[in-house]
């Protein structure tokens, strides 16, 4: 079972410089909504984990910014995490990512 | 200052007046049956509307039940209570009648649902974290038994699985499945110790279950890999097969974003209507032999896959990001007959028990939709705060629900 070990087989490195622009404030409350209800359907609403792992500070502590922009475009191969590069930006993804380690956390809704 | 005596009936006649005045402002408290009642989960917020089905519409709100994403609920056999289990590790009971919880618990860090033992006895959590299943008493959830879902990982070391998909079955039995370890287990409540059966290996990340309305068939879906994992309840020594485990076999999948829902098997005759993982498809299977009859493209991902209760249609909702519509298939012609727009993020549908409507709840429109499952004419609108599940009573009186 590939499942537990999820982080050592994220590919990192092939992501081209990030763009910094924020996506328009319209668009991060999409993505926010996105992020609690959406990712929180495996994640938990609160993001502490579900079938998915908890997705907290501390435990995004772990990974770069640049590894888990990764991982929400491309997703964990042999896991249940998919690639959400159709439907987010590449600045999409980097902001999410950003969302997810900042501390305090955004207020869960 | 004291009273004069002549005041005194007076005024207690005006509080007793009172009384009664709030008591009649409470529809719930009324003196009524529940199998019209029913529940929604409004997961933003962690509280339950009540809803009565024949007046469709919201009769009472119940608040404070914790972190209920993904939150599924369960009806006690007399129907007048409802079990919710939270996605925080909370199981409350909620009295229909009166709107109020009446015991509640935390009783784990992290679950994903439950199930009542056909006697009524037993109230099952399958839980994440820890894995494992816990048993309560239903009537004061005190706790009977907490089982442990260890299991051996590749390297040789035990671990606990998550629990998925349990669910109650006949001879007072639960049915779980764990999903990293990819076992089956069967728990005997003849007595308060119960007795675990293990089927091991029955395929890759079972993600969610069902067991048929007879109680006889429990199937595991697989995330690891195509197919389901079959047992067959009347003949458990058989042990556990897998079946259609080649559907679109060399294709590659679709990125899953939501996990489809296996809960509301549906069954029209001798075919059963299944979510295909990753794909724009619904499996029809044959139930004499599980073999496929066919794939019927949908506009999206299928999540829940719902027959009505007459078996006439099967209602299809999605996963983001197609997720604003539903789909009515036809279980005669496997045609889609009807794409009905009921909101933003559907997640889940209900049947009314003889399947006359049905309530769609949309999450980011705020609201549940009834339609007549005949003229698929709009009969309500309902204001409800990013509602999810809907659960109504007469899933009381039935196998697996």
């Amino acid at each position: 079972m590939h499942y537990r070990h999820w982080s050592h087989v994220v590919l990192l490195g092939l992501l081209p410089m990030l763009a910094t622009a924020d996506p328009s404030p319209s668009r991060q409350a999409e993505l926010e909504t996105l992020l609690y209800q959406d990712c929180g359907s495996c994640h938990g609403m609160t993001l502490k984990g579900g079938l998915g792992p908890s997705l907290s500070p501390e435990r995004m502590e772990r990974f770069s910014a640049e590894a888990v922009t990764g991982i929400i475009l491309y997703g964990v191969p042999g896991t249940a995490m998919p690639g959400w590069s159709d439907l987010l930006t590449e600045q999409e993804a980097a902001w999410l990512a950003d969302q997810l380690k900042q501390e305090p956390p955004p207020s869960s809704r | 200052m004291p009273l004069p005596f002549s005041l005194k009936p007076l005024l207690l006649g005006g509080a007793l007046t009172l009384l009664a005045g709030c008591q009649a402002m409470n529809p719930a408290a009324e003196l009524r049956g529940t199998g019209d009642l029913g529940v929604v989960v409004e997961r933003a917020t962690g509280s339950l509307a009540l809803v009565d089905t024949s007046e469709r519409e919201i009769i009472d709100r119940v608040e404070g039940l914790g972190d209920l994403s993904h939150a599924s609920v369960k009806f006690s056999r007399d129907a007048r209570y409802a079990f919710v289990f939270g996605r925080d590790g909370g199981l409350t009971k909620v009295d229909l009648l009166t709107g109020e919880i009446v015991e509640r618990v935390i009783q784990s860090g992290n679950s994903i649902g439950g199930a009542i033992s056909q006697d009524g006895n037993y109230v099952a959590v399958a839980n994440y974290e820890p894995g494992g299943v816990k048993v309560f008493a239903s009537d004061d959830l005190e706790l009977i038994a907490d089982i442990p879902a260890t299991y051996e990982n590749a390297s040789g070391e035990t671990e606990r699985s998550k629990t998925v998909g349990l669910v109650d079955a006949p001879g007072n039995t639960f049915v779980v499945s764990l999903f990293e370890a990819g076992e089956i287990w069967t728990l005997d409540m003849a007595t308060d110790d119960p007795k675990v059966q293990r089927y091991q290996e029955v395929g890759e990340m079972p993600y969610d279950a069902l067991i048929s309305p007879s109680g006889r068939y429990y199937i595991a879906g697989l995330f690891g890999e195509d197919g389901l994992a079959l047992l067959d309840m009347w003949h458990p020594e058989a042990g556990v097969k897998r079946i259609l485990p080649d559907y679109g076999r060399g294709e590659k999948r679709l990125p899953v974003y939501k996990m489809p829902h296996l809960e509301g098997w549906a069954l029209a005759g001798d075919q059963a209507f299944f979510p295909a993982v990753g794909r724009h498809e619904v499996l029809v299977a044959d139930t004499g032999d599980w073999s496929l009859i066919e794939r019927i493209p949908v506009q999206g991902q299928p999540v829940f896959v719902m027959s009505r209760p007459d078996e006439r249609q099967v209602w299809v909702s999605f996963a983001h990001p197609k997720n604003d519509v539903v789909q009515v298939i036809d279980t005669q012609s496997h045609e889609v007959v009807k794409t009905l727009a009921a909101g933003d993020s559907i997640l889940h549908m209900e049947f009314t028990p003889r399947g006359e409507h049905v309530w769609i709840s949309a999450r980011d429109s705020d609201h549940v939709k009834v339609y007549d499952t005949e003229t698929f004419e709009e009969l309500a609108t309902l204001p409800a705060e990013s509602p999810s599940g809907i659960f109504f009573t007469d899933r009381a009186h039935r196998i697996g629900l």
